[in-house]
């Protein structure tokens, strides 16, 4: 480029004042936008523990270990709610995480043909799609009626284990436990088979050139190489299945006592909880669930700060 | 050629080839390969870029099975075994015939890790610690880990990496060990360790080896194969061997014009 000035040399040509400005701009837009994101966290949490305030200062640490949860009375704790949550959630994981797992071995090794494995990619992934309200209704007409002599089945011949202690009730908390499992398993499986895909092929061929045969590579060098990429994709299900609502709503039966440990009973999460009171809630009770809200908020956060040391602690160097 | 090739053999051979030809799908990578490999050598494969050299190497191992379209006409004999029958697993033939690939390869596990892998799935019975530590001698990398066999393999330096992959593929005691451009990411110092390292290995094996680097291959190997290359009409190109003898007789008195200008350095 030919320059008319003394200084020739493109060391020295200076940019033009818009050219940076604009980079400044830029620069001070980003941060400004990705401060403001990180402040508006700031305010949801101050506001609702500062909305929380008077059903912590009643209730104290009490609120989590009290399953009476009543309006008339004033009185509120969230037992029976946080039990619903990570029952459901853990019962999602029981059944996402294996099949999720298998889904992303199968779809990241060379099993299928590109043109069918390609499809089925995009249709695991299109489970994600699907709005949560058609997961509920879906849940309730179909797969409630579909489960129900699985329950039965289950209470009269495995009915001495707590958990399959009374007969269903139609929706209840394994009903909403299943359907999340659907909800989080395109998350597992989309996020594993990324892990596993972006584990170098050097590796397989290192483990194919020592004479491992396809599983023995699979379990013992991509799955460990790949743990740290599925074990994030599972937390962050996790985190989707403890805060999932409408579904869960839909089909969990909403009832605000714990008589058993039964997961064929009806029961309810902190969301569903939140979702079912907070239009006809007032004075205490909005405080309450706040309260719980913060539970929640707790929850995931725990589930979030775990995944975080998980993933550090067995993330391999590649 | 073929005469003093004979001549040249005094040592029983591990590999036959008979006019191998390899074809990914319809194209033909490699063709007319007769060849043989002779135990206890080094043999080293020398050409151009996309001569097929790197192919040829990982049929002996069938690595090349793991393409789908990949299919081969001709033989391959193991010590009078054919290769490539339909009763032969290759799994089975890649714990005789290992490999130490051009980027070193270690697993994301200890160094210890690295080296009981392959002796752990071979259902090893014997004192692991022990051959670890041999291992790492024949791989002349246990005086630089034996205080921190428990780090990580990945966190070694690149030439100490490789060596660990050598160490690696020594420990399940295979018959060959293919090299494909072990030196090619290494640094001189690292690499001259590793050319001294491939003459106490050929006591033990045999080793082939593809390199990029002329001088390696006149310093370190008994045998040199010379790969070329050339297009058919349609553009397809198809690596072929133009010469194949002792080191010193491609180096300092090749038969072939081609040949005598790639080892020259004016082609290629």
């Amino acid at each position: 480029m030919a320059s008319t000035t003394d200084h020739s040399s493109p060391m020295n040509r200076k940019r033009s004042a818009t050219a940076r400005s604009i980079d400044n701009g830029f620069v001070w837009g980003t941060a400004a936008v990705a401060i403001a994101v990180g402040l508006l966290l700031v305010a949801i949490a101050l506001r609702v523990g500062t909305d929380a305030l008077p059903a912590i200062q009643k209730f104290g640490l009490g609120f989590l270990v009290s399953n009476r949860w009543s309006v008339i009375d004033g009185a509120f704790g969230a037992l029976t709610q946080i039990y619903g949550t990570l029952v459901t959630s853990f019962i999602a994981l029981l059944i996402a995480v294996p099949i999720g797992v298998g889904v992303a071995i199968f779809l990241s090794e060379d099993f299928l043909p590109p043109r069918i494995k390609q499809p089925i990619v995009f249709l695991v992934e299109l489970l994600a799609a699907i709005p949560s309200v058609v997961y509920g209704l879906w849940g309730i007409f179909v797969l409630i009626p579909f489960l129900r002599p699985v329950g039965i089945w289950l209470n009269a011949n495995l009915g001495w284990i707590p958990l399959f202690s009374t007969a269903p009730a139609g929706p209840g908390i394994y009903a909403a436990g299943l359907v999340l499992a659907i909800m989080i398993l395109p998350i597992i499986a989309a996020i594993s088979r990324d892990a596993m895909v972006a584990v170098p092929a050097e590796l397989r061929q290192a483990a194919y050139g020592l004479g491992a045969t396809r599983w023995e590579t699979i379990f013992q060098i991509l799955l460990p190489a790949g743990f740290s990429g599925i074990a994030g994709g599972v937390m962050l299900a996790l985190g989707r299945a403890m805060g999932e609502t409408m579904a869960v709503t839909m089909l969990i039966g909403n009832s605000n006592t714990i008589d058993s440990f039964s997961i064929l009973s009806q029961g309810s999460t902190v969301s569903s909880l939140l979702a079912n009171q907070f239009a006809e809630a007032g004075g205490l009770q909005v405080s309450a669930l706040m309260y719980a809200a913060l539970v929640l908020f707790g929850l995931t956060l725990v589930v979030n700060v775990l995944a975080e040391i998980v993933v550090r602690r067995f993330s391999l160097k590649l | 050629m073929t005469s003093r090739l004979q001549s040249a053999r005094q040592t029983d051979s591990v590999f036959h080839t008979e006019d191998l030809n390899i074809y990914y799908g319809n194209f033909l990578a490699v063709r007319d390969l007769s060849i043989d490999i002779a135990k206890n050598s080094i043999t080293a494969f020398i050409g151009p870029s996309g001569c097929g050299k790197s192919t040829v190497l990982r049929c002996f191992n069938r690595l090349n099975d793991l393409i789908k379209s990949f299919h081969i006409k001709g033989k391959i004999y193991y010590h009078d075994q054919d290769l490539y029958a339909s009763e032969i697993d290759p799994v089975e033939v890649r714990r005789q015939v290992g490999m130490v690939f051009q980027k070193p390869n270690p697993f994301p596990k200890s160094i210890y890790d690295n080296i009981a892998f392959g002796p752990r799935l071979l259902g090893y019975k014997g004192d692991m610690d022990e051959l670890v530590e041999q291992s790492l001698k024949q791989a002349a990398l246990w005086d630089d880990v034996k205080d921190k066999l428990k780090a990580f393999g990945t966190d070694l330096s690149g030439g100490q990496q490789q060596r660990l992959c050598i160490a690696r593929a020594v420990a399940v005691q295979p018959d060959v060990i293919l090299m494909d451009e072990p030196c090619s990411a290494l640094d001189p110092i690292s690499t001259l360790k590793v050319e001294d390292l491939l003459q106490e290995l050929k006591e033990k094996y045999t080793i082939m080896i593809v390199t990029h680097n002329m001088q390696q291959a006149s310093r370190a190997s008994d045998y040199t194969a010379f790969f070329n290359v050339e297009a058919n009409s349609k553009g397809q190109r198809t690596g072929y061997v133009v010469e194949y003898d002792r080191t010193e007789v491609i180096f300092q008195s090749p038969k072939e014009q081609a040949t005598q200008a790639y080892v020259s350095g004016r082609f290629g």
